[in-house]
């Protein structure tokens, strides 16, 4: 049984309570904080989000949640970032332009497509096919699908950063890691018996991949 | 590749698991929250409430039901039905609704969707839409019109052109909901259904008179929709949802199959 506690950071991007109810049904007790000192010294953090890139850094900005999250980052607290919390975890977003945090080298790009039968933004149920080995998506089998919601997706500078990819006209980085960082872009929180054994997995992670 | 999606419509009225027949006739049929875990277990894609109650209490609860289908079931639930402001829906939302419908609200006064996107993000915002089919003239040259308040007041606004309006207004995506079709087991409204789909760049979903499992079928391949949602044909156990999905999958369309 996983034990300890979680900081869900509140940055006034979305509606957090679902990631809470998901981590209590794992066993994992997670706060949802706002107060940049409360994720400095969190356990473990998770970082979710949805919402545009611009508006969740200016408030990660006037908060001091965005410094936190760095210190906390290079102090090798367990992070997990969600949606929107991995997009801005990159370096740019193409959304308004955004410069982002920058824990992991690399851009957050909107999908392009030719098909026009293929909807945006990318909503519904894809198979996730794990690259590298990670011991938060160790429960991952080939097959598995998440429930994703996003028009822009992740584009890491370094390859040993993807962890995992999906497919829509093309495959993209649908799961990233470095350190004591992981970050999907699905929300497990929504995706079944599959997404709440990967936040039991984060719930025991140590924070070594 | 994308699944497509297998979502189940349960009509809530005061607090009771409700099935209409073509838009009248509702008759109680059980628990909404044991229905939700069955077909969480069961393979369900997402889930959506619309709440029938008529009552003055009926924002506590359609709450609680929400609240109590959100602590255990963790696929999108999407909550309908009476929602007139911004105030609705963040309350849904904090109950644990990830999407909320709009409907005869946002026909009135269209501004609604705008709000509501801000407020909680454009792909939270579903439009739902009840349609019928007329005779194609000047006020309705695609041949189907907007119909309100469950099924009762025709607005004299033509169907297509009210779905690509919702989506310009910030709709996330659009549940068409066929008045001809619903509860007739018949199938899905097809023409209605692909006319839409191909008008719009958000997701659709077909809704009313799905009978036999290749109805789901047609809707999703002929009909072009994302998703397709199903009322009596799982409530009254004639079908599983896992059983629908099986078949689908069978005929080559990509659904989720493990879960």
């Amino acid at each position: 049984m996983p034990s300890g506690s979680a900081v869900i950071v509140d940055y006034d991007a979305g509606n957090l309570r679902s990631v809470q109810r998901a981590c209590r049904e794992v066993g994992l007790d997670a706060a949802i904080s706002a107060d940049a000192d409360e994720v400095r010294r969190a356990e473990r953090i998770i970082f979710p989000g949805v919402g545009a890139a611009g508006s969740a850094m200016q408030s990660l900005h006037a908060t001091g949640i965005g410094a936190a999250l760095v210190d906390a980052y290079r102090s090798g607290t367990p992070i997990l970032g969600i949606c929107l919390g991995l997009q801005i975890s990159l370096d740019h977003s193409e959304e308004g332009d955004t410069e982002t945090l920058g824990l992991v080298p690399g851009s957050v790009r909107r999908f392009r497509l030719t098909d026009p039968a293929l909807k945006i933004p990318h909503m519904g149920w894809n198979a996730v096919e794990v690259l590298r080995p990670h011991p938060v998506l160790s429960e991952v089998k080939p097959g598995d699908e998440f429930y994703f919601v996003h028009a822009y997706f992740p584009s890491p500078a370094n390859p040993g950063d993807v962890l995992a990819e999906a497919d829509y006209e093309g495959r993209f980085c649908c799961a990233l890691g470095r350190d004591n960082y992981v970050a999907t872009q699905f929300h497990p929180e929504k995706s079944g018996r599959v997404g709440l054994a990967l936040l039991k997995r984060f719930a025991e992670w140590d924070g070594h991949a | 590749m994308l699944s497509k999606r297998v979502i189940a419509c349960l009509d809530v009225r005061d607090g009771h698991l409700a099935k209409s027949v073509r838009f009248v006739d509702t008759k109680n049929i059980g628990d909404p929250v044991a229905k939700a875990r069955e077909y969480y277990e069961d393979g369900l894609d997402e889930l959506v409430f619309y709440d029938i109650t008529a009552s003055s209490e009926r924002r506590r609860i359609i709450l609680d039901v929400v609240e109590a289908v959100a602590a255990e079931v963790f696929i999108p639930l999407s909550v309908g039905g009476g929602v007139r402001s911004v105030q609705d829906a963040t309350d849904l939302r904090l109950a644990g609704a990830e999407k909320i419908n709009v409907n005869s609200a946002a026909v009135r006064r269209p501004a609604l969707i705008a709000e509501c996107a801000d407020a909680i993000g454009s792909q939270n915002v579903v439009l739902s839409m009840d349609i019928r089919q007329v005779t194609p003239d000047q006020r309705h040259p695609s041949g189907y019109e907007v119909v309100i308040d469950g099924g009762r007041t025709p607005m004299g606004i033509d169907a297509l052109a009210w779905t690509q309006q919702g989506e310009e207004l910030g709709a996330g995506e659009l549940v068409v909901n066929s008045i001809d079709a619903d509860g007739t087991r018949q199938g899905y409204e097809l023409n209605l259904t692909r006319k839409i789909s191909e008008a719009v760049r958000i997701p659709v979903i077909a809704s009313g008179g799905a009978g036999l499992p290749g109805h789901l079928f047609d809707v999703l391949t002929e009909g072009k929709a994302d998703a397709a949602l199903v009322a009596s044909m799982v409530h009254y156990g004639d079908y599983t949802v896992r059983g629908l999905k099986s078949y689908l999958h069978g005929r080559g369309v990509k659904v989720r199959m493990s879960w």
